[in-house]
């Protein structure tokens, strides 16, 4: 009772650190791109341009989200893998590509192709079956 | 030669580095404590763990065979190759972690393969 208990409650919190990293991971990386694209040309031809051009990343603070959404990611990551396997983890954060298509539709209202739709639907499949065995196969201290 | 010592450095460097972190990671153990102070403990821990900057070194070394790589061929045939990392990370958990994968964990991992390749092969 206590080690189906125990079960349980591993991955539950495998899942909730991998729903983290596949939301963080995209959302970092779109607030990223969307933080210096707003910025426009950037120089960093002599050492006043290196300046300035710090100067003005620093002070974005798309950016800065950015970078918060990529170390939330990192840290969830880094916690995940101290008590599930990595052929657990690893494929289970494929579900980024479903999290990035869906980001596409809703916020910047790109269309998906069928194709892509076609991946993401085995990529989500795969999740699935590898989300149905046991996280930890190996024994943790 | 170069390009297909690129595309394992690619593929075989950047999953073994992300393993090494994962060892090290399981060496330190499991963090059942999420508190900030307690987070950075862990963090201190892990950075005294060899297998942490071996993992970083190859996961840098991979990040520029990358570059490299992509210098000389299209991305379009680059990045559908990085598919087969989720292959790698399969056969290296089994042998290098001493992960214990079943049927159902491999169908699983050649599905996500699959559906990746798919992915990045539609935004051509």
């Amino acid at each position: 009772m206590e080690h189906h208990a125990r079960h349980k409650r591993l991955r539950l919190k495998t899942q909730i650190m991998i729903l983290i990293m596949v939301l963080a991971g995209p959302l970092g990386n779109t607030l990223l791109a969307k933080g210096m694209k707003g910025l426009g040309t950037l120089s960093i031809a002599s050492f006043a341009d290196l300046l300035r051009t710090g100067g003005k990343i620093l002070g974005c603070g798309t950016i800065w989200l950015g970078i918060a959404c990529m170390l939330s990611f990192f840290v969830a990551y880094s916690l995940v893998l101290s008590w599930a396997d990595y052929s657990y983890v690893q494929p289970a954060s494929a579900m980024a590509y479903a999290v990035v298509a869906v980001l596409g539709i809703v916020v910047l209202h790109e269309s998906v192709s069928p194709m892509r739709w076609l991946g993401i639907g085995i990529v989500c499949l795969g999740v699935i079956v590898v989300g149905r065995t046991h996280p930890n196969t190996t024994e943790t201290r | 030669m170069l390009r297909l010592l690129g595309f394992f450095l690619i593929v075989v460097a950047g999953t073994f580095g992300e393993m090494c972190i994962s060892r090290a990671m399981k060496e330190a153990g499991e963090v059942h404590d999420f508190r900030p102070s307690a987070l950075l403990q862990v963090a201190a821990q892990v950075a005294r763990i060899k297998w942490v900057w071996i993992g970083l070194a190859l996961m840098t070394l991979a990040f520029f065979a990358l570059l490299g790589v992509l210098s000389v061929e299209n991305v379009s045939f680059v990045v559908p190759v990085t598919a087969l990392s989720y292959l790698a990370g399969g056969v290296g958990g089994m042998l290098f972690l001493g992960e214990r994968l079943d049927r159902s964990r491999w169908a699983g991992i050649l599905l996500v393969c699959l559906g990746v390749a798919i992915v990045i092969l539609s935004r051509k």
